[in-house]
């Protein structure tokens, strides 16, 4: 079926035309930096939605593998390197707002607030989480590491995003409600991981004869979906 | 010696453009009020803003440049509208200020209910245009219209046994949606010692650049105590009472190891998660460094001689 196994040309396309849409966050607050569209509080406003499309981009990272369960849809897989690099784009862009517009390199006050402010602590802590995750997000790294140790690093992205929400926790006054759905949709991403987990620690303890069968060990399906280039 | 001089020209009677704009829209709203008056339908029309006839400038007044009305306007802080800044003045239009009364009591002689029309006429309107500091750090310099709270506060003749003053915030379910949430407890409610009340800095606001103010400001009338954080400018006041115990405050109350009864500007007292000890003026690109008292430190220090300022933030 044409959704559940594109060639490899269309993955390609939809890949590209992906590519741009993940860059109109960022195009629109450069159209509204230039308009002086941004409200009153420009630098503010960059700097909540460079956070929040951050957030946006780590939820859809985390989504790709359990829509690929639901659906059946493995390609997607081959999307998912694009979505967390879209995610560590927009952390940097978010981190690079703060320290240049909102501070101007004022490095005391910078320091400061990193050792000071709780929320800025673990903001912080995020952003230097993800680094390693980006340098060794190329298909070359996952050989040198071996897909065993390179899933087992990026894991981290589940500690990266509930550090992500006690940053949002931490950061609003009274207004809740974001922050509210954020952590609903992170406990609902990482809790299926969990599940996962345990249903297939039942299934090793019960024998290899669950309904479904055995499934793959989802760090060979890493592997298996990373795009080859030839 | 230097003798300061208000400045000849009043930002009032420099008009933005925006202002020139709203009065166009202004002028058609007003024929669309009479043509509905005159139909018998025009009671519940949102009423347009209108210039006050006579603003007397105030010695009071800061020289700094004034924001734009547009951004006083257009980012604001009125939870019972919203947190988000651009909320107060997407919903807040739809307030009604009229018919509007405050009433004064507790510890008083005379217990009072002032309708806004009197409440206009009780002192000579007076242009402060003054600092005004959030807590979250971005500041702005606003050229209200208003008079001294101590001349309205004289009305109902408060007992000697009176030591601090409370303000509530209108509840206006219709208009409010945050009404509903109990994120803050409602009515807004804030509180000032007497003597800080009483003080002459501290105003009652009106109006915003010569005109009535808008809703989103705090229609019809608000505090305006420019040595404090924002949050303590209570907004669209309906009650005012006289007590002799510290009053409860609604930040305060919602979260008291991060907001204090005093709140007076201090960049060395930080808020818990964020540093005060810089702000950014709304319009600059470069922080400035936030001043005790927000620059008013000579005429409002002395009211807090001998208290440290870090226990009582």
């Amino acid at each position: 079926m044409y959704l559940t196994n594109p060639a490899p040309g269309q993955i390609d396309r939809i890949r590209a035309v992906l590519f741009v849409l993940c860059l109109l966050p960022l195009a629109r607050l450069f159209h509204g930096a230039l308009e002086n569209e941004l409200g009153a509080n420009p630098i503010e406003f960059i700097q909540r939605s460079l956070g929040t499309w951050t957030f946006n981009f780590l939820l859809i990272t985390l989504a790709v593998t359990p829509l690929r369960k639901a659906t059946g849809c493995h390609w997607l897989i081959r999307l998912r390197r694009m979505f967390g690099l879209f995610a560590f784009f927009y952390a940097t862009m978010h981190f690079l707002n703060w320290l240049v517009l909102d501070q101007f390199f004022d490095w005391r006050a910078i320091v400061l607030d990193i050792v000071k402010r709780p929320y800025i602590t673990v903001g912080f802590t995020a952003f230097l989480l993800m680094l390693p995750l980006a340098a060794t997000s190329s298909s070359a790294m996952v050989k040198r590491l071996g897909g065993r140790r390179w899933q087992n690093l990026h894991r981290t992205a589940y500690a990266i995003a509930i550090l992500g929400t006690v940053h949002y926790w931490w950061l609003v006054k009274k207004d809740i409600t974001l922050p509210l759905v954020y952590t609903a949709l992170v406990a609902l991403l990482l809790g299926l991981r969990a599940l996962w987990r345990q249903q297939e620690r039942q299934r090793q303890a019960g024998g290899a004869y669950g309904l479904a069968g055995p499934l793959p060990r989802p760090q060979v399906s890493v592997v298996k979906f990373m795009p080859r280039r030839k | 010696m230097l003798i300061k001089c208000p400045p000849d020209i009043a930002p009032s009677e420099i008009t933005p453009p925006t202002v020139y704009a709203q009065r166009r829209e202004f002028l058609k709203t007003s024929a669309a009020l009479a043509a509905g008056a005159l139909l018998g339908g025009g009671r519940n029309q949102a009423h347009a803003a209108q210039r006050f006839a006579d603003v007397r400038p105030s010695p009071y007044s800061v020289l700094e440049k004034p924001n734009s009305y547009r951004d006083i306007t257009s980012y604001n802080n009125f939870s019972e509208f919203g947190f988000d800044k651009s909320d107060p003045a997407e919903r807040a239009p739809r307030m009604k200020t009229r018919p509007w009364s405050v009433s004064i009591d507790g510890m008083v002689k005379k217990p009072r209910t002032l309708a806004i029309e009197d409440i206009l006429t009780l002192a000579p309107l007076e242009e402060r245009i003054y600092r005004l500091r959030c807590v979250e750090t971005w500041s702005m310099v606003i050229p209200w219209v208003g008079f001294p709270l101590a001349r309205l506060l004289k009305q109902a003749e408060p007992l000697g046994s009176a030591k601090f003053v409370a303000f509530h915030t209108v509840l206006d379910r219709e208009s409010m949606p945050m009404l509903r949430f109990p994120l803050l407890e409602w009515p807004y409610a804030e509180g000032l010692r007497l003597d800080e009340a009483m003080h002459p800095l501290t105003i009652v606001a009106v109006g915003l650049y010569g005109e009535e103010l808008p809703n989103q400001n705090g229609a019809p009338i608000r505090l305006v105590v420019p040595w404090k954080y924002g949050f303590k400018s209570a907004k669209s006041l309906v009650r005012i009472r006289f007590t002799d115990t510290q009053p409860e405050t609604a930040w305060h109350r919602a979260q008291p190891e991060e907001y204090g009864f005093y709140a007076n500007v201090n960049p060395d007292v930080s808020h818990p998660r964020w540093s005060q000890s810089s702000e950014r003026r709304i319009g600059d690109f470069f922080k400035r460094k936030t001043l005790p008292f927000n620059g008013y430190a000579e005429q409002v220090a002395q009211l807090y001689a001998g208290m440290d300022l870090g226990k009582y933030y």
